[in-house]
C-alpha cells in the first residue's frame, strides 16, 4: 500500500504569540515552529502500516515553518519518500489554503491512502483533513485512534471512537483520507545520529504548485491575545506566603478540614 | 567457550578496546566486583560482570533488549573499582545504549522526551531558549552577557541547564553571581545563546546529539574571549574535560569548588557570618569518585566560622551516588519499575545519621533529587539540603537565602 502522509509545522507554544503590525495575523518571524502532534501520529501510523504489510511511506509537506528538521526526522524514521511543496513563508497556510496546494500534489502522487492529523492548534478556518478528502473526492473519516490492513484488498480497518464509550471497528475503501487523531503507539524515538546521517543522505523532491496560496476560507479582521479577566487572583509574595495564600483558599473553598 | 553468535559482542568489545579509554573490555576476568559493587546491580539484569559475559559468550541480542541497560545512573563505581581498569561507565554503558537503540529498540519515554527537549530547545526541561537568563531578572549584581556584549573576561561562566532555569536552583544561581562578583572576578554568560553540554546524552548512547552539541558550541565558544570556564555542573566539568577534546575543542575548565577553592584566602576575609550547623558533604561522582576532587568542597565548608562539618559513613571515593547521573534524573520511573531504589532516599538517611542539620552538595540535581528524598524519608523539617553556595553566601551576608 502507497501511503501519503501530510505533515504540517505549527507555531511552538513554548514562545509566546504575538500579533504583528497588521492586528489581523500571528508574527511569523517572532514564533518557533514544531510538527503539528497528531500529524506526527498520522506518520507513526502510515510506518506501522508500511512495516506489517509493505508499500511506500511518502510525507507531503509545504515549506513552511522550519520544516527541512521535520522532513529530516521523518527520512530517518523510515519514510521513503519527502515531497516538500513551494509556500510563501509570509502567509500561514490556513487549512482551505493548504488543503488547495496538498490536494494538487496528492492527486498527482496517487497514493492509496492519505494519513493526516485530525487538528491543528492553528486552523482558523476548518479542519485540513476533511477540506483535503473533499477537494480529493475520496471518503474521509475522522478522530482515528488506529489502522489495520483488511484482509480484502483496497480498503482498510480503521478504529474510531464515538461519544458514549462506543468503539467502532469501520471497514473503509480506498482511497480515502483518515484524519489521525493517534497512532497504534507512540511516535518512535529516532537517535540523532540517523538524522545527521539522514540530512546528508535525503534529497527532498521539491515541488511547485497552480493553486499559489489558494483560496482563504475567512478573513481574519482581528487578532489579539484574550483579555485578562478579573476573577483569578494572582498570588503574589515569597514561596511560604504564596503556599499560606493557597491554604487559605483551598479552605475557603472547604476542600481542607 | 566462545560461541559463533558472540561475534557481534566480540566486535563491540574490541572496538571499545581501541578507543583508549580505560583496559580491553575483553580482559575482564569475571571477578564480579563490579556487579557487587553497583548500587543497582541487584536489580539489574545484566550487571556489568554478566553484561560483558553475556556479550562475549551470546552476543549482543538479549543485551539490547533488556531494560536493565537504562538503569546505569553513571556513578563509575564499578569503574574505579575494577582491577583490570575497564573503563565500564564511560564507554561501555553508552555505547551499549547507542547499539540498542540503532537496532531499533526504544529507550524509556522519559529519556525520548529529554533528548528531544535538548535537541530543539538545548536545554533538558523543555523551556523557552529565550527565558535561559531570566534567573538574573532584578539581580543586585550585573550579569554580562557576553553573547551581546563580547569582551574579554577571567571566567566564562556556563550557567548550565537546572541552575538556568529549576526555580530551586536558581536561589543558587544568583548566589554564585554574587561570589563572583564579590571576589571581584571579570565574568560574563552566554545568555540566551547558551546550549546544553550535552554530557547527559552522552551517557545516555545519545552520541549523534552529543555531537551536534559539541559542534553548536564550538561555534559559540570560538566567539569568546575568556581564560576558563567554571561551571556548577560536575557533568559538564566531565564533558568539557574529557569528551571535549577529542573533537578539538579545548578550554580550560573548572568546577565551582575547585574554582573557589583555589581562591580560599580571599573568601576567608568576606566569611564574616556564622553559620552555625552541622554540615555533611555528599560527593558527587563526577568530581568526586571520577576526578577525585575530595578536599576542596571540604576546604570551602570549613571554611565558614560556626560551621561543623561531618562526614558520612560512605564518603568521598565510596559515597553513594544520588542516582541522578547517567540519565538518571529522567529515570527513577524505569528504574523503580524494574525493582531498583530510588539512590538519593537511601543516601539522605545516610545523611542524617550523621546527625547533620544542613546536607551539603554541589551538583546541580542534588537539591531537588535530596529535597524530595528528605521529604519522602519525613526528614524535611530536620535536615535542610543546601549547595555550598548558598552556606558561602550566607556566611559571606550576599542577599536572599532560600526557604527551604
Amino acid at each position: 500500500m502507497n501511503i501519503g502522509v501530510v505533515l504540517r509545522q505549527v507555531p511552538d507554544l513554548i514562545e509566546p504569540l504575538e500579533v504583528d503590525a497588521s492586528g489581523t495575523a500571528l508574527d511569523l518571524s517572532a514564533a518557533t515552529f514544531v510538527v503539528n502532534e497528531t500529524d506526527d501520529h498520522a506518520l507513526e501510523q502510515a510506518l506501522l502500516l508500511k512495516e506489517s504489510g509493505g508499500g511506500t511511506v511518502t510525507v507531503v509537506a509545504l515549506d513552511f515553518g522550519e520544516v527541512d528538521n521535520t522532513l529530516y526526522t521523518a527520512a530517518a524514521k523510515g519514510a521513503d519518500r519527502i515531497l516538500k511543496l513551494a509556500w510563501d513563508e509570509s502567509q500561514s497556510p490556513t487549512p482551505h489554503r493548504a488543503a488547495a496546494a496538498l490536494a494538487e500534489a496528492l492527486r498527482t502522487l496517487a497514493p492509496d491512502l492519505v494519513l493526516v492529523g485530525v487538528q491543528a492548534h492553528d486552523e482558523l478556518d476548518g479542519a485540513l483533513a476533511p477540506l483535503l478528502a473533499a477537494r480529493l473526492g475520496w471518503p474521509y473519516v475522522g478522530v482515528i485512534r488506529g489502522v489495520k490492513q483488511a484482509a480484502e484488498g483496497g480498503s482498510v480497518v480503521v478504529c474510531k471512537e464515538f461519544p458514549g464509550a462506543v468503539m467502532a471497528r469501520l471497514v473503509v475503501r480506498l482511497p480515502a483520507v483518515l484524519g489521525i487523531l493517534g497512532a497504534e503507539q507512540p511516535p518512535r524515538y529516532v537517535p540523532v545520529s540517523r538524522i545527521r546521517a539522514a540530512m546528508k543522505s535525503t534529497r527532498f523532491e521539491e515541488a511547485a504548485h497552480a493553486a499559489g496560496t489558494g483560496p482563504a476560507g475567512i478573513a481574519v479582521t482581528h487578532m489579539a491575545p484574550p483579555p485578562a479577566g478579573a476573577r483569578a487572583e494572582m498570588i503574589a509574595g515569597s514561596d511560604t506566603e504564596v503556599a499560606q495564600r493557597i491554604v487559605e483558599i483551598l479552605a475557603q473553598k472547604g476542600l481542607l478540614k | 567457550m566462545i560461541a559463533t553468535q558472540s561475534r557481534q559482542g566480540l566486535e563491540l568489545l574490541e572496538e571499545l578496546s581501541r578507543t583508549g579509554d580505560g583496559k580491553p573490555p575483553l580482559g575482564c576476568m569475571q571477578c564480579g566486583l563490579c556487579a557487587a559493587s553497583c548500587p543497582l546491580g541487584d536489580a539489574m539484569e545484566f550487571p556489568p560482570r554478566k553484561l560483558i559475559l553475556e556479550a562475549m559468550a551470546r552476543g549482543l541480542d538479549r543485551v539490547l533488549a533488556s531494560p536493565s541497560l537504562w538503569m546505569c545512573v553513571g556513578c563509575y563505581t564499578c569503574s574505579l573499582r575494577c582491577p583490570r581498569d575497564i573503563e565500564l561507565t564511560d564507554r561501555l554503558w553508552p555505547a551499549l545504549r547507542d547499539r540498542s537503540m540503532q537496532a531499533g529498540f526504544q529507550p524509556p519515554a522519559e529519556l525520548q522526551e529529554t533528548f528531544q527537549n535538548v535537541l530543539k530547545y538545548g536545554n533538558v526541561l523543555g523551556k523557552s531558549p529565550r527565558q535561559r537568563l531570566d534567573w538574573a531578572k532584578d539581580l543586585d549584581v550585573r550579569v554580562l552577557d557576553l553573547s551581546k556584549e563580547p569582551r574579554p573576561v577571567e571566567v566564562l561562566w556556563l550557567v548550565g541547564c537546572y541552575p538556568s532555569y529549576y526555580p530551586r536552583n536558581r536561589v543558587v544561581t544568583r548566589a554564585f553571581a554574587r561570589i563572583l562578583t564579590e571576589l571581584g572576578v571579570s565574568w560574563g554568560v552566554l545568555g540566551a545563546k547558551e546550549k546544553a553540554v550535552g554530557e547527559c546524552d552522552r551517557m545516555f548512547g545519545e552520541e549523534g546529539l552529543f555531537e551536534t552539541l559539541v559542534e553548536e558550541n564550538r561555534k559559540l565558544l570560538a566567539q569568546q574571549d575568556f581564560e576558563r570556564i567554571v561551571t556548577l555542573d560536575p557533568h559538564a566539568f566531565r564533558a568539557l574535560q574529557n569528551f571535549y577534546p577529542r573533537y578539538g575543542v579545548w578550554y580550560p575548565v573548572e568546577h565551582y569548588t575547585t574554582f573557589l577553592a583555589g581562591r580560599l584566602e580571599k573568601l576567608r576575609a568576606l566569611v564574616v557570618r556564622p553559620v552555625e550547623a552541622t554540615v555533611t558533604y555528599h560527593d558527587n561522582c563526577c568530581v568526586g569518585r571520577r576526578a577525585g576532587c575530595f578536599e576542596p568542597p571540604r576546604a570551602l565548608l570549613q571554611l565558614i566560622p560556626g560551621l561543623k562539618l561531618v562526614e558520612m559513613e560512605r564518603n568521598r571515593e565510596n559515597a553513594l551516588c544520588c542516582g541522578g547521573g547517567g540519565g538518571g534524573m529522567w529515570l527513577d520511573g524505569h528504574i523503580v519499575a524494574q525493582g531498583g531504589k530510588r539512590l538519593s532516599d537511601q543516601r539522605i538517611l545516610q545523611a542524617a545519621q550523621t546527625g547533620a542539620d544542613i546536607l551539603a552538595v554541589s551538583c546541580p540535581y542534588e537539591l531537588s533529587r535530596f529535597e524530595d528524598a528528605a521529604k519522602v524519608a519525613g526528614l524535611e523539617s530536620r535536615l535542610k539540603v543546601r549547595d555550598i553556595i548558598e552556606l558561602l553566601a550566607e556566611s559571606m551576608d550576599l542577599g536572599e537565602r532560600s526557604d527551604s
